[in-house]
């Protein structure tokens, strides 16, 4: 494999290698000393055109603790301002030496685009609307963790914003290859205008569906991403679908609550809901590193397997 | 892990089965039982006794053949010694080079510092597997001695590094492979051939 840009890329043996290789990672960042030298003498460029800071810093722990240099440009300390064009800025970041580079832009595709442009390995960390994979193979890897081998027949809600999530969209097509149902929740103005050949199916109350659901997945509301004609009120909007305590109690006992962050503690999840028991929030962050581990040693240290 | 100049253990073997072809059988089940009963009785001879002793083996087979080992120590000294596993992987000097993955969980049981940690795999060939393994071992403590025990000493050494136990010193040319199965690991019984190109 030589870029991760797309989670359609990847057939489910490759999603299931990654993640087997995840939990040899998460081994490694159980050790007293948790690095390791796999990547040492490589160079990972973080190219962030995006604010981000925990993908971000979980790319950057990840590329080290497996020993490899890092270096970030973000775009509001950088020359993109003065002018450069995006070829330009990645041709400069190529001649300085590096073996893979992890790209965050507002625009989709503008990973794939970068990837004809570079001999580096490309790692898309979110590209506008369109996927950001490695938060959907941490979510696999968080669940899986929690449901044996597979994700095989587990009911999964994705609640919210799904329209303008690039987490809902890498989300659905890893979890379904993995055998999971997904179901999508929220109103019809933030449900994507086609859902034709989505493997999904659509609901527009979270009510109506709390009691048969194994995990709740609460995306953010992307106010910088959303006009008042879509979303007129917020307040109705966490009225409906905010993940309250008493919504909690509704699940089944052993359901699961993930949230990819940040997260809008209050209205769109009780800070109880948040922190407790059924929450899966904080390991997400930290299987974060395990996983983007794995990806990073799979582009440009296994020698290729997959 | 049986190292090969071109691949790695089991996936290399299927890739050149036709190519290849048995040359001489090394051990039967009952060599192999033989071997591994002198070399726990070594193990104990050497260090005094078998109560600081850890057995550490490098994935695959070395773990099998530890866990033979301290039965083996068991069933004589009456002492129970520590098993662990280790998986060199990350370690290795050939990333890049050659694709390399992960075989198993290192998981070493109890604190290595001031111990006796013997490494065991199934064939010492190049080195460069031990060489993986010393840095690997030496991140998760500090041991008071390390020790190897191996099977089959190939020969084709590219560091300085010898094993303190052996099984069998087997002398192959490169383009030689040897081939080890265990009940544990391939299903069928214990055997270790030579296989050459035809």
């Amino acid at each position: 494999m030589k870029h991760l840009l797309s989670i359609s890329d990847l057939e489910r043996s490759s999603i299931e290698a990654i993640l087997d290789g995840a939990e040899h990672m998460a081994s490694v960042l159980g050790r007293e000393i948790p690095k390791v030298p796999a990547l040492r003498g490589k160079t990972v460029a973080n190219l962030f055109y995006e604010d981000s800071t925990r993908t971000r810093l979980s790319f950057e722990t990840a590329a080290k603790r497996l020993s490899a240099d890092t270096m970030t440009f973000t775009v509001t300390s950088s020359s993109v301002k003065k002018g450069e064009s995006l070829l330009d800025t990645v041709k400069t970041i190529e001649a300085m030496g590096i073996d893979a580079l992890v790209v965050r832009h507002s625009a989709a595709g503008a990973p794939h685009r970068i990837a004809g442009w570079v001999d580096a390995s490309v790692v898309n960390a979110g590209d506008g609307r369109h996927e950001h994979p490695t938060q959907a193979l941490l979510d696999a890897f968080t669940l899986r963790r929690h449901r044996g081998p597979s994700l095989d027949g587990a009911r999964i809600a994705v609640v919210g914003d799904v329209r303008n999530s690039r987490v809902a969209r890498s989300g659905i097509e890893c979890w379904t290859r993995l055998g999971a149902q997904v179901l999508v929740v929220g109103p019809p103005t933030l449900m994507p205008e086609n859902l034709d050949g989505w493997p999904v199916t659509v609901h527009s109350n979270l009510d109506d569906v709390l009691g048969e659901i194994d995990v709740a997945y609460i995306l953010r509301v992307q106010q910088e991403r959303l006009g008042p004609a879509i979303l007129p009120s917020l307040r109705e909007y966490y009225t409906r679908y905010g993940l309250t305590a008493q919504r909690a109690e509704q699940m089944k006992p052993d359901a699961l609550v993930m949230h990819p962050g940040p997260m809008i503690r209050g209205p769109e999840i009780a800070t109880e809901v948040a922190d407790g028991p059924r929450s899966l929030i904080r390991e997400q962050v930290s299987n974060g590193i395990a996983v983007r581990m794995a990806v990073l040693w799979e582009l440009i240290g296994s020698g290729g397997i997959l | 892990m049986a190292e090969s100049p071109a691949g790695e253990s089991r996936a290399y073997y299927d890739n050149h089965d036709s190519d290849y072809e048995r040359r001489a059988v090394v051990f039967s089940a009952d060599d192999l039982r033989r071997a591994q009963v002198r070399i726990a009785h070594e193990i104990v001879e050497r260090n005094h006794g078998a109560t600081d002793v850890v057995l550490v083996g490098l994935h695959d087979r070395g773990p099998e053949i530890a866990h033979r080992l301290a039965g083996a120590i068991a069933s004589f000294e009456g002492v129970q010694v520590p098993v662990g596993t280790l998986d060199v992987a990350f370690y290795r000097d050939d990333i890049g080079i050659r694709s390399v993955r992960p075989l198993g969980p290192t998981e070493v049981p109890v604190d290595v510092t001031g111990k006796i940690v013997v490494l065991i795999d199934d064939v010492l060939f190049t080195g460069r597997t031990i060489r993986a393994g010393l840095d690997a071992l030496t991140e998760l403590g500090r041991p008071q001695a390390i020790q190897l025990a191996v099977l089959i000493d190939r020969g084709h050494r590219e560091l300085p590094i010898r094993a303190d136990f052996v099984g069998k010193n087997l002398p192959t040319k490169i383009s030689e492979d040897v081939r080890v199965r265990l009940r544990e690991t391939d299903g069928s019984e214990d055997t270790i051939e030579l296989w050459g190109p035809k």
